[in-house]
């Protein structure tokens, strides 16, 4: 179980927390401008690198603010958070 | 079974002066306080304590802790019991009632064994190959095998004890208290740090508990008595025996399994049986220790073949004299220790069989000293006796030390000690991200890099010798202080040194040669528990398995409960030979958790029963309660599910409810519905953008009904939301939604739309809901309130009022889930219960009925009202439930619209919502029920759809169902077939969904 700095609430234990996946996926500004594939990306392609990954947290059972987590997919080590103000 | 014999007089570490009494397999035993089951027995002279698991063989004792493979028993009888015990790991109590495992009718008599003359034709694999035939038999061959083998049988009960968890923080966790463990504890603890110390044994001290050696110029034992007091001094140190470290996981969070009450016999539920730690250090120190390896040769499973270090500590731990005449076999110095310990308290030493040609260690002198014969370069080719060791036949290596050559002979003999050599206790290491290397030195794999902020400390990394162990643990102490920034006091402390002597090198002998060709010969046990042999390991190679884990999987070797800790690295020894490669090529297998089994009730702790989950209860609940009323659990809610009269049965009352609301008036309790207060002056952009139709120009004072997508264009959630202000909206969600729903509007305002003003507050518990359905509607409402015109003219449908009910301020919405005149009162929960009792008041004249979820399913089914989560499962769009009328073409976006018309949503065959019409109105079909277009096609018969909801409608007085069709829209009219369980099949035809007032002129009347 991750210990997670909360931005705002300070570490906790995950079970605090919901995983939001990916972070700084942009909805597309005109969807309807879009292929199918062109979507589709937005919708499904995930990077899920071996390494440094960009997530997203929410402190469910805590503050309920979303927050950015920097963390690396191999050692589990948080080595960056962003409170997204 | 003489006691007297087996039991030294006077030494180790039991309490004579508190004998136990306990039974094995029925029969009445004694032992003392500090005994295992495992030392007891043996002191009672019992050899044989199971049988094995594959072959049924007698199995005895062969170590002295959590390794112990062969003596699982089952602790108690009935719903307390607990299956696969190590008899090692049992400290035993007054009263204890033990059983074998896998034996009957007792382990010296097993009808089971038969199972093992033929075991020439039980090769790895055997199951599967044998029993693949014909296709569909395997699950009754496997009921039988299982009932022939298997481990322990689980109770049946729910388990009377008791369990706590606890959480703990601490600066330094050290896991193991053996020297290396309790120097690092100590260290740490000097210099000010919060100190927790765990180890499995029923005390701390491990190797030196039943080690004779010295340290600081005192026994082993004093210093451990010094040191322990130190510890018990210090105030932030914490001192945890009879506590077993099961799991590392991330961020040095670990799970410790504390027995409590586990070794005393108590009646009393005041303690528990078990407490599980989780623990979150700042710094780990595991200081695990090794477990001894086997050797493995013919016959090396009988009872009174063991490890030669539990030999050691049987006699002086334990006080146990285990033998009359023993010989030690063994690749390293080590052993010698044991031959000295037998030698010691008289035991007949037949010789020391060395797989090395010249021991030259200053043990083997010792040894040679006290006229000990030791035959060097020999090795053990068979073990004689079947439920007991009686002898071992020897013959010498040649000079290549990978065969064996020249004549045998034979050695009498009831013990037989064993060394292969060392294997560190990596399991933990392992499990929290470290990496191992083969280390050829010790012929052992050790830890290399770590993941996390931990170290190993002592034999755990591959420090054999007592003067490394406690430099090692010394120096992580320290570490450990230094790093979360403590300074350390290096003047103080009862600081052992030692010398150990130089140890000559061990000589890696994965298998030891026989003169018989493998598998021709007597058995060979690399895996005790899972009685898998060196030839399975050859016959797995030769059919084609290269990898460890492969192998490990087909042959079982290593997934025992014991997870392999005897067995496994001699299987990857033998894997290497056999592929003509080293151990390190071949790598260890993963290692998971747990690493001793851990009770189910133990992870459970006090969630259970009542405590499993929350229960949510309306502000009317008792009142339903006292009415008698059934109550089906929707999420965490209790809805009433009806009300049944004293002599109706369920379809009696769900009839009754249902013309009630058809024909009269009823009211239900709707409470649980998610609210959602919006605000701010962007909520209408945000509901346009979450909602697909458009709510730009709905009025203050109305209500729209709305469909919620994902991004992927499927059904989330639906629902009424009213506007009460230009900036203000009351969302309705559905039950099992709210909280869902809440999460993915708040998500989308803090990631994405952060530029929009908009609040939200749950107020879902803060309303009670009672709506009041039916004709007589009207009439029963226009008596409760005096400010509030509840005409058609005044208050149409789909539109909210504010005002006073029964003499409390009140929402009234008019809406409606069932097809009615509806009207929904929301008044503070405070007042829930006196409200619906006015309301049930003013509607007696009417025969006012109270409404339960079933009959509401049955209403709105009728109108052909989906239930998401019912009629949808996260793959159904709102062209597939036909509601494109809702899908605004005007908006520029909103969540999932692009979607909606990728060209896999725009396929005509995706499953569309229908109306199913049985042939036989009687007839109810089953939801979940398959649908087939074809009933002659060939099987498998392709299936076109399933039913999704289905009743007797008491109105129409027949049967109907919803159904998601492939292609349905488009094929109204048509026959399509369900066919059941029992092997009948139901026709039915598709129809439109709607069986109930198609015009909607009920509800706006």
């Amino acid at each position: 179980m991750l210990l997670i700095p909360c931005p705002w609430c300070g570490p906790r234990e995950e079970n605090e927390f919901t995983y939001g996946g990916e972070a700084d996926i942009v909805r597309p500004v005109e969807p309807d401008s879009l292929t199918d594939s062109e979507w589709a990306n937005y919708l499904f392609m995930r990077k899920n690198p071996r390494g440094l990954h960009h997530e997203q947290w929410v402190h469910t059972f805590g503050c309920r603010q979303w927050f950015n987590v920097q963390r690396d997919t191999v050692t589990y080590q948080i080595t960056a958070t962003d409170n997204l103000r | 079974m003489t006691s007297h014999h087996h039991r030294l007089s006077h030494g180790g570490r039991i309490d004579r002066d508190k004998p136990l009494k306990f039974t094995f397999n029925g029969t009445s035993l004694q032992g003392f306080h500090g005994d295992t089951l495992a030392s007891a027995l043996l002191a009672n002279g019992v050899r044989v304590v199971a049988r094995s698991l594959k072959y049924h063989r007698p199995r005895g004792v062969v170590g002295a802790g959590s390794e112990e493979s062969n003596a699982m028993v089952k602790i108690g009888l009935g719903a307390g019991a607990s299956p696969n015990q190590m008899a090692t790991q049992v400290s035993l109590y007054n009263e204890l009632d033990a059983y074998s495992l896998n034996c009957w009718p007792s382990p010296n008599f097993d009808i089971g064994a038969i199972i093992g003359v033929f075991s020439r034709f039980m090769p790895p694999g055997f199951y599967y190959k044998t029993f693949m035939w014909p296709q569909n038999a395997w699950r009754i061959y496997e009921g039988v095998i299982k009932r022939a083998s298997g481990y322990g049988t689980a109770p049946e009960a729910p388990d009377p004890d008791r369990y706590d968890q606890i959480n703990a923080h601490v600066d330094v966790l050290v896991i193991g208290g053996g020297p290396a463990g309790l120097s690092a504890a100590l260290e740490a603890g000097r210099a000010g740090a919060r100190v927790l110390i765990a180890d499995e044994q029923n005390e701390m001290g491990g190797s030196l508990l039943s080690d004779r050696g010295l340290a600081n110029g005192a026994l082993a034992t004093d210093w451990l008595k010094a040191s322990l007091s130190e510890l018990d001094a210090m105030d932030e140190v914490t001192v945890l025996k009879h506590a077993t470290a099961f799991g590392y996981y991330d961020h040095n969070f670990l799970g410790i399994a504390e027995s409590v009450s586990d070794h005393l016999l108590s009646d009393s539920n005041t303690v528990p049986r078990q407490r599980l730690w989780r623990i979150r250090a700042n710094h780990v120190i595991l200081a695990t220790g090794a477990i001894e390896r086997p050797l493995v040769f013919p016959n090396n499973d009988r009872p009174g073949v063991m490890l030669a270090s539990a030999v050691s500590t049987y006699i002086n731990r334990y006080a146990v004299n285990p033998a009359i005449k023993a010989v030690v076999f063994t690749n390293n110095d080590n052993a010698y220790q044991s031959a000295l310990d037998l030698h010691r308290i008289g035991v007949h030493v037949s010789a020391v069989i060395d797989v090395r040609p010249k021991p030259i260690g200053k043990l083997a002198e010792q040894v040679r000293g006290l006229g000990i014969t030791v035959l060097e370069g020999h090795v053990v080719v068979d073990v004689k006796g079947g439920k007991s060791v009686n002898g071992v036949t020897v013959m010498p290596l040649d000079r290549s030390g990978n065969a064996v050559v020249g004549k045998s002979h034979r050695l009498d003999c009831d013990l037989v000690a064993i060394s292969g050599g060392w294997n560190p206790t990596v399991h933990l290491h392992c499990q929290s991200g470290g990496t191992l290397r083969y280390d050829p030195g010790t012929s052992s794999f050790i830890p290399d890099s770590v993941m996390q902020a931990m170290q190993n400390a002592g034999s755990c990394k591959g420090s054999f010798t007592l003067e490394q162990c406690l430099m090692d643990g010394r120096l992580a102490g320290a570490k450990a202080a230094r790093e979360i920034g403590l300074r350390l006091d290096t003047s103080s402390g009862n600081n052992a040194t030692v010398q150990s002597p130089p140890q000559e090198p061990v000589t890696p002998m994965w298998l030891v040669p026989s003169p018989k060709p493998l598998g021709l010969g007597p058995k060979q046990f690399v895996d005790l528990q899972t009685d898998t042999t060196a030839a399975d390991i050859a016959i797995a190679v030769r059919e084609g398995y290269e990898s460890i884990e492969h192998i490990k999987r087909y042959t079982t070797c290593g997934m025992g409960t014991d997870q392999g800790k005897l067995g496994n690295v001699n299987a990857i020894g033998i894997l290497a030979n056999l592929k003509g490669t080293d151990p390190e090529t071949i790598g260890a297998t993963t290692y998971r958790p747990m690493y001793t089994p851990v009770p189910f009730g133990t992870v459970a702790g006090r969630s259970i029963g009542s405590l499993f989950d929350p229960v949510r209860k309306t502000s009317i609940h008792q009142w339903h309660e006292e009415s008698g009323a059934l109550f089906e659990n929707v999420g965490q809610w209790k809805r009433p599910w009806y009300y049944p009269r004293p002599t109706e049965s369920m379809q009696d009352a769900v009839y009754r409810e249902c013309m009630a609301t058809r024909t009269g008036v009823s009211l239900l309790d709707a409470s649980t519905l998610g609210k959602i207060e919006i605000k701010g002056p962007d909520a209408t952009t945000m509901l346009n953008m979450i909602y697909t139709n458009a709510w730009s120009k709905l009025e203050i004072g109305r209500c729209r009904y709305g469909l919620m997508l994902g991004e992927d264009g499927m059904l989330l959630d639906d629902g009424v939301t009213a506007r009460l202000g230009e900036y203000h909206y009351l969302m309705h969600t559905t039950t099992g939604g709210a909280a869902t729903v809440m999460a993915w509007l708040e998500r989308w305002l803090q990631t994405e739309w952060r530029d929009l003003e908009v609040y939200l507050t749950s107020t879902t518990d803060h309303w009670t809901t009672i709506s009041i359905n039916g004709p007589d509607s009207r009439r029963v409402v226009g008596k409760l309130s005096n400010d509030i015109d509840f005409s058609n003219e005044a208050f149409p449908f789909m539109s909210i009022r504010h005002g006073t009910v029964a003499g409390v301020p009140a929402r009234v919405f008019r809406v409606s889930f069932v097809g009615e005149l509806s009207y929904e009162i929301n008044v503070s929960s405070n007042h829930g219960r006196r409200i619906w009792e006015a309301v049930i008041e003013a509607g007696i004249e009417y025969g006012i009925t109270p409404l339960g979820t079933e009959a509401m399913h049955v209403l709105r089914a009728e109108k052909g009202y989906i239930i998401v989560g019912q009629d949808t499962d996260g793959s159904v769009t709102p062209n597939d439930l036909g509601m494109d009328w809702i899908v605004s073409k005007r908006k520029k976006d909103f969540l999932g619209k692009r979607s909606l018309y990728r060209s896999d949503i725009l396929r005509q065959d995706r499953k569309q919502m229908v109306g199913l019409l049985t042939d036989d109105p009687h007839v109810v079909l089953p939801e979940g029920g398959q649908i087939v277009d074809n009933t002659s096609a060939a099987i498998p018969v392709p299936m076109v759809g399933h039913v999704t909801s289905s009743y007797m409608s008491p109105f129409l007085k027949r049967s109907i169902a919803l159904a998601l069709i492939k292609g349905g829209h488009s094929i109204i009219g048509e026959k399509v077939y369900i066919p059941l369980e029992n092997g009948k099949t139901v026709s039915a035809m598709i129809v439109d969904r709607v069986f109930y007032d198609r015009e909607g002129a009920r509800q706006d009347e």
